[in-house]
């Protein structure tokens, strides 16, 4: 077996947390008050929550200043909680009680639903997930089009999927739906049909054992 | 094993420049003559589009003015799917997005499923994790290459790669119990171990793949016609490519230097042996299926420095019976046969996940193809479109 050679010490320019330091310092600096919250984690990741007028701003200076040059996805994440949890309720009994409450990921937010986008800078091995709150009523935000033009499918994608209007996108039209199809198929409070007519088989695979608690660590743990 | 040669950079760029001198005399012959522009329908049913895909072309002459795929045949919703879904239950969801490499698709959900959970499976998990990443990144590509040739219209190397394709799909069987859809991957480690046997077996059919590689060089890539519709054609500069975030072989052949097996610390074995990432400076269709050459090949050298020195011990770590994943978010990608293929996972402490964005390679592979096809020739549309490599499942999930 061999040591790991020359090449694989470029990996640890993963772990120098002072450069993600300056990922951070780099977009207060050109958003001021448009970063909203930031979030490193050591060994891992960034985030970084903009404010949704600066959203195309922050694009730029993640592209231009932090060097994030190739553009990896954007999306979107719907942080209402399922009315109809995972789909395992039986349809003659009445739906119980479920937990409402909005509560956000990392980095925080206001809105129900967020942009989050993810670029990664190819010299200096790191990426940055950024997001962005979107209001409830109209989510609108800008295009990163004419930032990224890989973003152009993705915004599509996020158009039809969460009903979210991006700004000076050349064609928003529907990639996989129906032009007629109404609702938004990744939005919480869209119900998934399949699971409505006929009850999920796949409950027993947790099933516990007899005189088997569930918490405690098994060898074959065959989950 | 030859050794593989240098990419000859001076001959593309007199074909680059006649072909780029062609299209302005044709485009000016167009305007002379006033030729009406047609529509023309490639597919969803068509043979040179690997499955349902579509595309709208909008020609003068026998120029490509305007091109658009029409992706959506084959969506199936997974992400959707995977929230009514447990973590273990996800795996057998996600092995269906690129059917020809399914084992690689397990392997960055499991990780970011462990991430969360502040576990790591075994080292002999990691090493045969590993192993089975790379057959079935030897499984996919080796069906391009084959594939490749049918596209161009030379029908041999498709048998050559079906045959040879066979040898790793039993491997994978013998392993795993599945040829196409293993679903062997698990939170903490893997199913089960190797078979008796296995290591010596797979070592033997490395040296048959390898022996593929150099056929398949030696009958597509040194052919004059081969070279003649693809060098110089479909260029994708690095700029773009990153821009519109190509991944894998396509990346690498405009020139980047990303791969990230090497490019960053996950729990597999790829910091424990050598390889080379290849990279081409032309950015032509003929430098993407000349990377996947060399790539294939490579692999087979990874499969064989892991077989030497795979460690004792257990496949599997002590997980909890019933898996809940804390509450966080977390982002692994890894280099699949394709491109990156990464999940961004949000858990909310529950059985299963809160939200997964699947971040599939070949959506953002043909995303480039509007840009890409713009100004070429009705026949290089087939060959360019061959040269990026998707799978339809990739593209809708």
């Amino acid at each position: 077996m061999r040591e790991p050679g020359p090449l694989w010490r470029r990996r640890l320019l993963w772990a120098v947390v002072p450069l993600r330091e300056g990922v951070v310092t780099a977009l207060r600096d050109a958003l001021g008050d448009g970063l909203v919250d930031s979030l490193i984690k050591p060994d891992d990741d960034i985030w970084v929550r903009v404010s949704g007028d600066v959203w195309q701003q922050a694009g730029r200076v993640l592209r231009d200043t932090v060097g994030c040059d190739y553009f990896c996805f954007l999306s979107a994440i719907d942080w209402m909680p399922s009315p109809y949890g995972r789909g395992e309720d039986d349809p003659t009994q009445p739906a119980p009680e479920r937990d409402t409450a909005i509560k956000q990921g990392y980095t925080g937010g206001n809105t129900r639903m967020q942009v989050f986008a993810r670029v990664t800078n190819l010299q200096q091995h790191f990426g940055v997930t950024i997001k962005a709150d979107v209001s409830d009523s109209a989510p609108t935000i800008d295009s990163w089009v004419s930032v990224y033009a890989g973003a152009n499918w993705h915004e599509r994608e996020c158009h039809e999927m969460f009903g979210i209007e991006f700004n000076g996108h050349p064609d928003l039209r529907n990639m996989y739906l129906p032009t007629d199809f109404e609702g938004y198929p990744l939005r919480k409070d869209f119900p998934l049909l399949a699971r409505m007519v006929k009850p999920w088989p796949g409950i027993v695979d947790v099933e516990l054992l007899p005189g088997d608690s569930g918490d405690d660590p098994a060898v074959e743990g065959d989950a | 094993m030859t050794d593989v040669q240098k990419p000859d950079v001076q001959k593309p760029d007199v074909q680059k420049l006649s072909y780029i001198a062609a299209q302005a005399a044709d485009a000016r012959l167009n305007v002379e003559l006033e030729t009406e522009g047609m529509t023309l329908n490639i597919g969803p049913q068509h043979p040179a589009t690997h499955g349902t895909l579509r595309i709208i072309v909008r020609l003068d002459g026998e120029q490509v003015i305007w091109a658009e795929p029409g992706a959506g045949y084959m969506h199936r919703g997974y992400e959707k799917l995977t929230e009514v879904r447990t973590f273990p239950q996800v795996t057998a969801l996600v092995n269906r997005i690129d059917w020809l490499g399914s084992f690689a698709n397990e392997v960055p959900f499991i990780l970011a499923a462990e991430k969360l959970m502040a576990i790591e499976a075994p080292p002999r998990a990691q090493w045969i994790r590993t192993i089975l990443f790379e057959l079935s990144r030897i499984a996919n590509v080796s069906l391009f290459l084959g594939d490749l040739g049918v596209q161009l219209g030379a029908i041999t190397p498709v048998f050559m790669a079906f045959r040879d394709r066979e040898y790793v799909l039993n491997l994978i069987e013998s392993a795993t119990g599945g040829r196409f859809h293993p679903n062997f991957d698990r939170i903490g480690g893997l199913k089960e171990d190797l078979p008796a046997g296995w290591i010596i077996e797979t070592k033997q059919v490395m040296k048959k793949l390898r022996n593929f590689c150099d056929e398949i060089e030696n009958l597509l890539f040194g052919n004059e016609i081969f070279q003649s519709r693809l060098r110089g054609i479909g260029v994708i500069p690095a700029e773009v490519a990153k821009q519109y975030g190509l991944s894998g072989a396509n990346l690498r052949a405009s020139g980047v230097d990303w791969d990230l097996r090497r490019d960053q610390s996950l729990p597999l074995a790829y910091d424990k042996v050598d390889f080379k990432v290849w990279t081409h400076p032309d950015g032509d269709s003929f430098a993407r299926c000349w990377i996947r050459l060399q790539e294939t090949r490579e692999a087979t050298k990874i499969v064989d420095q892991l077989l030497d020195g795979i460690p004792s011990g257990s496949v599997m770590a002590k997980v909890p019976r019933i898996i809940k994943v804390p509450e966080g978010e977390a982002w692994v990608s890894t280099e699949n046969p394709l491109g990156e293929m990464g999940y961004y996972v949000v858990s909310k402490g529950d059985l299963g996940p809160f939200r997964v964005k699947i971040r599939s390679a070949s959506f953002n592979n043909i995303s480039i193809v509007p840009w890409v096809l713009r100004g070429v020739y009705v026949p290089d549309v087939i060959s360019i479109l061959a040269s990026l490599y998707f799978i339809l499942g990739d593209i809708d999930r």
